[in-house]
């Protein structure tokens, strides 16, 4: 019993309960049909959900005002710059990643130096220097959509049992992530200058490194995502990484990560993208009008997020 | 001038106006000079009257979005929903403040032949915006409750908001009220109206927050609020009245904007989030301890409406226009850094 209580108390569980209770309002609708191409289709997506939001978290974590809104911008311009390298060769496509990654790798030393040099909230720095991405992403291919190279898109959308490979490699980042946070004397900083950015300085923790590190971590991870769904969307859009702007921050909050920072939780991303893919699913079987759509979603955001709050004070 | 320095007190009349705490408070207003400087060189036709009512007139919803902005700013919270909540009341004001619920698209073809006045009478707009407002406070009471984090509830409301406004006018339409459309179209002597409505604007706010004694519990409660619960203020009134400012600054906001475009679109306004938060801080507001300033959040606003028309003007390439309004972002903070740099080598 008292195993099952301490579940019970993982500020993570609640995002799973209502993914498993958004589920199941599905598939009772279509009498169980297509129950797991909805599973499917959620893994897949929640995945590039994730991918971002492992960054976002670790953002966030630092403390108040920390929040990353280049992320959007960074997936458009790795997307774009590493398919357009890429050619659709797919001896090409190590050197792609590379690319991609050199992209995030700029970006996060573009955002953190506006954010050091300038002194200006990390807010308004990455919203400046997203537009400044956005337009070299615009300039560097004029809009024009090519497409990945053919094993990249296969590996992007491929699945193993019903499970896609992707996401699989995704657990692993975020158990990576997850052993990194706990473990480490780098995650342990990120979640010491999030309570205390103060004290952490006292404690003798190099608070300058440990954020650049992080908002470099950020960048990267944004990079990988618009690399990927560049891949598994069939070529780079220059409006793909826009609903990951308020996916990502959503996803890292509703999965019990403190907005205040210092409190960080890798499980609750899968649960909290799940659930929010679950939602738009479930709207559309049901039929609804786009209004209505929109309007649900908000008032289940809010709803779970009033009763999550809940949660974190009692603790 | 009463007090003019004399040029025994040691320090010169320049000195005193080059001081970093001078400079500072200037630099939002001086931004605005010069972008509007650049603007008259590349385009000498922008300086009559009409010119400068075009310049200005779409900085009017913006300056009043980034009011209240401000005002959630104010108690150190955010709010990411004000773009969505300015296109909500922009399809209330185009469908049921015009011709009341039968304007609504939703009903066509389902109203009664000699439709009833209950159901064309503006009224129901009026309580529909009023209604937004009162979301407004209970959301702010909500935050305050239950301790939320204000980016996340506000992000669930954009949703809302969003959805709402798409059930009142799913497609672009309607029509601007008559009243609305004449407080924008109203012309004044000499000075646009624009430019007027922006001052008027600034003036308002800044002597209601800045000057009288509850503005100054708000503030404080952004400051520091044990301290202002301890000298017997409610912290869950102070937090309503702010959302409640906020959500009736953002129905101004709206309505101006409509009064502009004369017809409603839901998605009008999805920028406006982003803009005026970047208007907000570029007019020197900061993110905690209840540090803002209204008047540079108007000129902050007006900045950024120009810088766009500015890009506009110098014929960039279409390309490079969302990175160019970033650099002159990047640019202005920039200064700011200097002023304060240059405060601290004093």
């Amino acid at each position: 019993m008292s195993s099952i209580r301490q579940i019970f108390e993982k500020p993570w569980i609640w995002a799973f309960v209502a993914a498993i209770g958004v589920w199941i309002a599905t598939i009772t609708f279509t009498q169980g049909q297509g129950a797991g191409g909805v599973l499917t289709a959620a893994f897949s997506f929640a995945t590039f959900s994730v991918i971002v939001a492992l960054g976002q978290m670790m953002v966030i974590t630092l403390g108040p005002g920390n929040v990353d809104l280049s992320i959007p911008a960074t997936m458009t311009l790795a997307g774009t710059v590493a398919t357009k390298v890429m050619a659709t060769q797919d001896s090409m496509i190590i050197f792609g990643l590379l690319v991609a990654l050199g992209v995030g790798l700029g970006v996060g030393l573009v955002n953190y130096g506006l954010i050091r040099l300038l002194r200006i909230p990390p807010i308004i720095a990455t919203l400046s220097s997203s537009f400044l991405f956005q337009s070299a992403a615009i300039w560097y291919n004029r809009g024009l959509r090519i497409k990945p190279p053919p094993l990249l898109a296969d590996f992007a959308t491929s699945t193993v049992w019903g499970v896609p490979v992707l996401a699989i490699f995704i657990i692993v980042l975020s158990v990576a992530i997850h052993i990194a946070l706990h473990r480490t004397v780098y995650g342990r900083s990120v979640t010491a200058i999030g309570q205390n950015m103060r004290a952490a300085s006292l404690a003798g923790i190099n608070v300058n490194r440990v954020r650049f590190l992080t908002y470099i971590l950020c960048a990267v991870f944004a990079a990988l995502n618009g690399f990927f769904f560049s891949a598994f969307s069939g070529g780079a859009a220059l409006n793909m990484g826009q609903t990951y702007l308020l996916n990502s921050i959503a996803v890292v909050v509703i999965g019990g990560t403190s907005v205040a920072g210092g409190f960080a939780n890798v499980p609750g991303l899968w649960g909290a993208a799940l659930f929010l893919f679950l939602v738009e699913a479930m709207l559309n079987t049901y039929g609804l009008g786009a209004g209505i759509r929109l309007l649900l979603t908000g008032l289940i955001i809010v709803g779970v997020i009033t009763a999550a709050g809940g949660q974190k004070t009692a603790r | 001038m009463s007090h003019a320095p004399t040029a025994d007190t040691g320090e010169s009349l320049f000195a005193r106006l080059t001081s970093p705490r001078v400079l500072r408070s200037i630099l939002p207003a001086f931004s605005l000079v010069v972008i509007l400087l650049a603007i008259f060189y590349l385009q000498p036709r922008a300086m009559s009257p009409i010119g400068l009512k075009l310049l200005f007139n779409l900085s009017v919803p913006i300056a009043l979005a980034t009011i209240a902005q401000m005002f959630v700013l104010c108690v150190n919270d955010l709010d990411l929903s004000i773009g969505a909540y300015v296109g909500f009341v922009v399809a209330v004001g185009a469908t049921m403040l015009d011709g009341g619920i039968a304007a609504l698209p939703a009903l066509e073809g389902m109203l009664p032949d000699p439709v009833p006045w209950i159901l064309t009478t503006p009224i129901s707009g009026v309580i529909v915006l009023a209604a937004g407002i009162g979301v407004y406070a209970l959301l702010g009471a909500l935050i305050y409750i239950r301790d939320l984090p204000s980016i996340v509830v506000t992000l669930g409301m954009s949703f809302v908001w969003a959805g709402l406004a798409v059930l009142v006018l799913p497609t672009p339409g309607g029509s601007a009220p008559a009243f609305v459309r004449a407080v924008m179209t109203l012309s004044t002597p000499v000075v646009p109206f624009a430019i007027v409505a922006l001052v008027i604007i600034a003036i308002v706010v800044h002597f209601g927050l800045m000057r009288t004694a509850y503005g100054a519990v708000i503030r404080g409660a952004g400051g520091n609020p044990r301290s202002v619960a301890r000298a017997g203020w409610s912290l869950l009134k102070i937090k309503m009245v702010s959302f409640a400012l906020a959500g009736f600054f953002g129905m101004l906001a709206g309505l101006a904007l409509l009064g502009l475009t004369t017809a409603g679109d839901a998605n009008i306004a999805v920028r406006y989030t982003l803009l005026s938060i970047a208007g907000a801080i570029l007019g020197g507001s900061e993110f905690v301890g209840g540090r803002v300033s209204p008047i540079g959040a108007v000129i902050g606003a007006a900045t950024l409406t120009l810088a766009n028309s500015f890009l506009t003007f110098l014929k960039l390439n279409p390309d490079f226009q969302i990175g160019a309004q970033g650099a002159i972002l990047i640019i202005i903070l920039a200064l700011r850094v200097l002023i304060n740099r240059a405060e601290a080598r004093r």
